[in-house]
């Protein structure tokens, strides 16, 4: 999805449409949270539209201990309730905050934007963008709504910073964002770099196997190595008190 | 079993069973209630007070598996008789780790997924596995205690002959596990303060909690004693004091080194919350400790290795919260105390694993050298008599 703050005017039938869609409660709120899978919130005149990003390297899916949550090939970052244990790794993790979690449940699960991942399935828009009265968010496949946005940077260069949100960041996003002002201004991290977070735990994890197999060998090792010297230094004590005879092949 | 010039805590079994008591009622609220009403956690700080403890009982626990490769692996066998308590620190340790753990998911009835669903991207996953078989490695190594008491002897000798696979696995899986807490952090760059982030992380973790495991055990040798003799001669517990300085230095090295590279000194130079917890740790837990143990008088003195191998836990522990809780308060400008219930259930969860310690060690032979190791005499030190090593048969071992 494309969204263009530009054209955004702050009216909330996004937010109407995606409660009734999800069948959450109605009423107007300014944050995520478990009743609100997107919401505005308003940057001196301009409204920004926050839901999960649905990353294409998403940090919440490396997360999850037990792959409760999961990037589909059309997009959408879904998550399995009946497989998830709780942890809330992933509310740890996303540099977006994005899932909240069912803290006075007994049996709470994470709740997110879900990029109405039935509607798509049957080939219609996510209910956020077919509410949009302006235009302001659009539907359509990655590549188009990149090059429609340069498209629009490109026409009108004093309109809007150079700079399409969501296209490399964290190694590139489902949602792509236009603004007229800098995107630090609007709340978004700027030490979220380009390179996918996955990445920076991956660095640690795939040493695991040369962890087992080259510690294994110098444990073992060691072992040998020690073991003799142990057996070494009985010999020679032994030997010191003339109580066996000396062997041929004295070490 | 007697503590000789050391504080002694008095009164000890009312206060473990109302700790114990007051801890359990918190768990039947958690369950009942669940965890927003009972805990402080929210959705800006998902992790807390309990993920912190689990730090520190895994790293506590490393005696386990560094006395075990010392005496097994490297064959240092002169520190056999301190084998035994670190196997069982380490079992204790896991133990409670695993129950902080159950209450600590919210959904305790699923904690069996991560072994059918895996996720190999998952440091979480990967933490999981290696708390699993590590925990069933250390109960291997730790059944033969029990089985002897029982005079079941048949599995000792099945589970001595897969000892040395076994303690190997034992080794690696720690190595692994205990710097992968580090590495759960690494994909936080952007929450955690730049005075604990780093991607040494798993490294530095790894490093102190060999620091912390050691000082553990050497604690215990100092607080329990058999009949009035010590655990270890005080030559061996001076050596051991000195790998702790040596792996004190190495941490402080790296440590420094990364904060100077990284520029993430510059926190440093103004006096902040952070700033002040960092220093509170570094000085409580490796400064101070580095400075005392150098000093072979202290090396030597039972007050003052006590006193150093006492600050290095406390300062690991600073270490660990700071890291879990301190460190992260930073983003998005949160702040996080944990609520009665989070305290009560660590608190009866920590007085339950001193009380199954104590409990184990009277009715099971850990504090015994193990039947016909030679050893060598030493060489006494100080005035303090030297321990004679019993067999459980009452014969001395050294004289034989
Ligand atoms: S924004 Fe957060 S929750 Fe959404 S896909 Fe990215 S990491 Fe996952
Ligand atoms: S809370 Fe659930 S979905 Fe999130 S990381 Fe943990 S198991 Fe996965």
């Amino acid at each position: 999805m494309l969204i263009d703050l530009t054209l955004c005017v702050g009216c909330n039938v996004c937010q109407g449409a995606c409660k009734e869609e999800n069948q959450l409660p109605p009423g107007e709120e300014k944050y995520l949270s478990l009743t609100a899978y997107t919401a505005l919130s308003k940057y001196n005149d301009l409204y920004i539209r926050r839901m999960c990003q649905h990353c294409d390297v998403p940090t919440c899916v490396s997360v999850c201990p037990v792959a409760a949550l999961s990037k589909a090939d059309a997009g959408p970052v879904a998550y399995d309730g009946e497989k998830c244990i709780g942890c809330r790794y992933c509310l740890q993790a996303c540099p977006y905050h994005v899932p909240k979690y069912e803290w006075s449940s007994t049996k709470p699960r994470i709740q997110k934007c879900k990029f109405c991942a039935p509607r798509l399935a049957k080939g219609l828009q996510p209910a956020c963008a077919e509410a949009c009265p302006t235009g302001a968010t659009i539907f359509g496949e990655r590549d188009e709504l990149l090059l429609e946005a340069a498209r629009r940077v490109s026409a009108e260069p004093t309109k809007y910073v150079p700079r399409i949100y969501g296209k490399d960041d964290v190694g590139g996003t489902s949602m792509l964002y236009l603004s007229p002002v800098p995107f630090e201004q609007l709340g978004f991290d700027a030490r979220l770099g380009k390179i996918p977070m996955p990445m920076l735990t991956m660095s640690a994890l795939s040493k695991v196997p040369n962890v087992l197999s080259v510690g294994g060998v110098m444990l073992g090792g060691i072992w040998w190595i020690t073991n003799r010297r142990t057996e070494v230094a009985a010999f020679e004590a032994s030997e010191q008190k003339g109580e066996t005879p000396r062997p041929e092949d004295k070490p | 079993m007697k503590i000789r010039l050391l504080p002694r805590i008095t009164r000890w079994h009312p206060i473990a069973t109302t700790l114990i008591l007051a801890g359990t009622l918190a768990a039947i609220a958690r369950f009942t209630y669940g965890l927003g009403a009972t805990t402080n956690l929210s959705d800006e700080f998902p992790w807390g007070l309990w993920i912190g403890f689990d730090f520190l009982g895994i790293g506590l626990a490393a005696s386990g598996f560094t006395i075990v490769a010392a005496v097994h692996l490297f064959h240092a066998k002169e520190y056999e008789p301190i084998v035994r308590p670190a196997i069982l620190t380490a079992f204790i340790g896991y133990m409670l780790v695993v129950l902080v753990l159950i209450l600590d998911l919210g959904r305790p009835d699923h904690f069996w997924h991560p072994l059918v669903m895996w996720n190999p991207h998952s440091v979480m996953c990967e933490i999981s596995w290696c708390l699993m078989l590590y925990t069933s490695v250390l109960s291997l190594e730790f059944a033969p205690i029990v089985l002897e008491r029982f005079n079941i002897l048949w599995p000792i000798k099945w589970i001595h002959a897969i000892s040395l696979p076994l303690m190997i696995f034992g080794v690696l899986l720690s190595t692994l596990h205990q710097s992968s807490f580090g590495s759960l952090y690494l994909i936080v760059p952007n929450r955690l303060h730049a005075l604990w982030y780093t991607p040494l992380l798993p490294v530095l973790f790894f490093i102190s909690c060999l620091a912390s495991g050691i000082s553990m055990i050497l604690l215990e040798s100092l607080v329990f004693s058999r009949g009035g003799r010590d655990l270890l001669p005080t030559r061996l517990r001076a050596n051991l004091a000195k790998v702790i300085a040596v792996i004190l230095a190495l941490y402080f090295v790296v440590r420094v080194e990364n904060l100077l590279a990284r520029g993430a000194w510059h926190e440093l130079t103004t006096v902040t919350y952070f700033s002040l917890a960092f220093y509170a740790e570094m000085l409580i837990g490796f400064v101070i400790p580095f400075g005392l143990l150098v000093v072979e008088r202290v090396r030597n003195s039972r007050r003052g290795l006590y006193a150093a191998t006492l600050m290095v836990v406390v300062g690991f522990a600073l270490n660990r919260m700071n890291t879990a809780i301190t460190g992260l308060e930073s983003y998005p400008a949160q702040t996080y105390f944990p609520s009665l219930i989070e305290i009560f259930i660590m608190l009866g969860i920590t007085a339950l694993g001193f009380s199954a310690f104590s409990f184990v060690v009277k009715h099971l032979p850990i504090f015994e050298p193990v039947v016909a190791t030679p050893r060598v005499r030493q060489v006494a030190v100080t005035a303090r008599p030297e321990p004679v090593f019993l067999t459980r048969h009452g014969g001395d071992l050294e004289s034989s």
